[in-house]
C-alpha cells in the first residue's frame, strides 16, 4: 500500500543518515570528479588548478632570535592571484609560521595549530614551546600522506632559545640554522649559503633575508612583489610590511586626456527646468 | 588498495540505484574507495585509540586500558533523542578532545548537517521495534 512504501523510503533515508555522523574531509564527490576530468580532458578543456602561492620563503637563526622573509606574490597557473598576499601566519605571540605551496591549505592548517597551541598555552599556563607547533604540524600533515600541500617554515623564541624548522607537505621535518623553502628556494639557499654565518646581529640578518628572498623574486617566476619580515626576539615581535618593495608598479609617462579649450565654444543657450512638488511622502526610519 | 564491502552503497531512498546523485552503478565503484585516505579517515579514531589503549597496557598494566573503555563504554550511552546530535562531552573530555580543534569540528559539523531522519523512523530503529 502507499502508506507503508511511503514508510520504506522513509527507512532508507533514515538509516543512511544514521550511519554518518562523523566531521572532517568528505570523499563524496571523489569518483564524480574523477570522471569529469577524464571526460574534459577528452573535450580539450582543463579543470579548474587550486591557487598555489609559488614562493620564496626562508629564514635565519641569528645571535637574539630568528628573522623569517616571504615574498608576497600568489599565482593561480600562469597568472598572478594576489599582488599583495601575505604569507608570514602568526602561531601565536612568539612563534610565526612562513608557508608554500597551496594558499588554502598554508592557512586553515596555520590557524588550526595555532588554536590548538592557543588551548594547550591556556591549559599549561606557559608561553608555547616552538617544538610543540613542529610536532603538531608534522603529525597533522602526516597524517594526511602530503594530500595537504603545505610546505612551511616554522620559527620563534621560546624559553630554551631561538628555533627554525622546516616542515615539508608530507610530515618530515628539519631543524636547521637556515631554511628557504618553495619554488625560489634554491634561489634564496644559494644566498645563504653564500652569506651566513653564525650569531649575526640583527641589521646583518635582516639584510641577509631580504637578499636572498630579492634573489628569489628576480630569478623566480613564481615569486614577485614585495619582501615582507619577521623578526622574533624574545619578548618582541617586528612584522615588517611590506620591508621592502622590490617591484614598484610603473607610472604612465603619457596622458591622453585633451586640456580645457581644445574644442572651441560656439553658442551656449541655458535653459532652466522648473520642477514642482506633485507629492510628499514621509517614512520613518526604523532605528531602534 | 583494499577493497572494502559496503563502502559507498549506490541505494538511494528507494533502495534501488540513484543515477541522479551517484552516478551509473558499478560492483568496482562500491568495493574500491574512490580516494587512499578514504579508508585511512574513517577508522583513524579508532587506530589511535587502539594504538594509545596499547601503550597503555605496556606501561601501566591490562587494568589501566580496561577501566578506560569500560569509561568509554559508560560516556557513549549518554545521548539526547536519537535524531537529534550529540555534543558527547563526556567522551570528549575522557579522550582529551575536548581542548584540540581539527578538521572534524571545521569541516562537515554533524551539528550543522542539513539532514535530519525521520524522528519516528529513528526512534524506532533505536528501540528495535523496526
Amino acid at each position: 500500500s502507499r502508506a507503508s512504501r511511503k514508510r520504506e523510503c522513509r527507512i532508507m533515508a533514515t538509516v543512511s543518515v544514521c550511519q554518518y555522523h562523523r566531521g572532517g574531509f568528505s570523499f563524496e564527490n571523489c569518483k564524480r570528479n574523477a570522471l569529469l576530468e577524464a571526460d574534459i580532458n577528452k573535450l580539450g578543456f582543463s579543470s579548474p588548478a587550486a591557487r598555489k602561492t609559488g614562493t620564496t620563503i626562508c629564514g635565519v637563526v641569528y645571535k637574539d632570535g630568528v628573522v623569517l622573509g616571504a615574498d608576497t606574490r600568489a599565482t593561480e597557473g600562469m597568472v598572478v592571484a594576489d599582488k599583495n598576499c601575505s604569507k608570514i601566519h602568526y602561531i601565536s605571540p612568539n612563534v610565526y609560521c612562513c608557508g608554500a605551496g597551496t594558499a588554502a591549505d598554508t592557512e586553515m592548517t596555520t590557524q588550526i595549530i595555532s588554536s590548538n597551541l592557543e588551548l594547550h598555552s591556556l591549559s599549561t599556563g606557559r608561553l608555547p614551546r616552538v617544538a610543540t607547533a613542529n610536532r603538531m604540524l608534522k603529525q597533522m600533515l602526516f597524517r594526511y600522506q602530503g594530500y595537504i600541500g603545505a610546505a612551511l617554515v616554522l620559527g620563534g623564541v621560546d624559553c630554551t632559545g631561538p628555533h627554525l624548522y622546516s616542515i615539508y607537505p608530507h610530515g618530515s621535518t628539519d631543524k636547521l640554522p637556515y631554511v628557504t623553502m618553495g619554488s625560489g628556494s634554491l634561489a634564496a639557499m644559494a644566498v645563504f649559503e653564500d652569506r651566513y654565518r653564525p650569531n649575526m646581529e640583527e641589521e646583518e640578518a635582516k639584510r641577509l633575508v631580504r637578499d636572498a628572498i630579492a634573489a628569489g623574486i628576480f630569478n623566480d617566476l613564481g615569486s614577485g612583489s614585495n619582501i615582507d619580515l619577521c623578526v622574533i626576539t624574545k619578548g618582541k615581535v617586528d612584522y615588517l610590511r611590506p620591508h621592502d618593495v622590490a617591484n614598484k608598479k610603473g607610472v604612465r609617462t603619457g596622458n591622453y586626456r585633451y586640456k580645457h579649450g581644445t574644442t572651441g565654444v560656439l553658442a551656449k543657450t541655458v535653459t532652466p527646468l522648473n520642477l514642482e512638488v506633485v507629492e510628499e511622502n514621509v517614512q520613518t526610519m526604523d532605528t531602534s | 588498495i583494499v577493497p572494502v564491502t559496503g563502502l559507498c552503497p549506490q541505494a538511494g531512498p528507494y533502495g534501488v540505484q540513484d543515477s541522479l546523485r551517484r552516478g551509473f552503478s558499478s560492483v568496482k565503484n562500491e568495493l574500491l574507495p574512490s580516494h587512499p585516505l578514504e579508508l585511512s579517515e574513517k577508522n583513524f579514531q579508532l587506530n589511535q585509540d587502539k594504538m594509545n589503549f596499547n601503550t597503555l597496557r605496556n606501561i601501566q598494566g591490562l587494568h589501566a586500558p580496561l577501566k578506560l573503555q569500560m569509561e568509554y563504554r559508560a560516556a557513549r550511552q549518554i545521548q539526547r533523542l536519537p535524531f537529534l546530535p550529540s555534543s558527547n562531552l563526556a567522551l570528549d573530555t575522557l579522550r582529551g578532545s575536548d581542548d584540540t580543534i581539527g578538521f572534524e569540528d571545521i569541516l562537515n559539523d554533524p551539528v550543522q548537517s542539513e539532514m535530519m531522519g525521520d524522528p519516528h523512523i529513528m526512534t524506532e530503529y533505536k528501540l528495535g521495534v523496526l
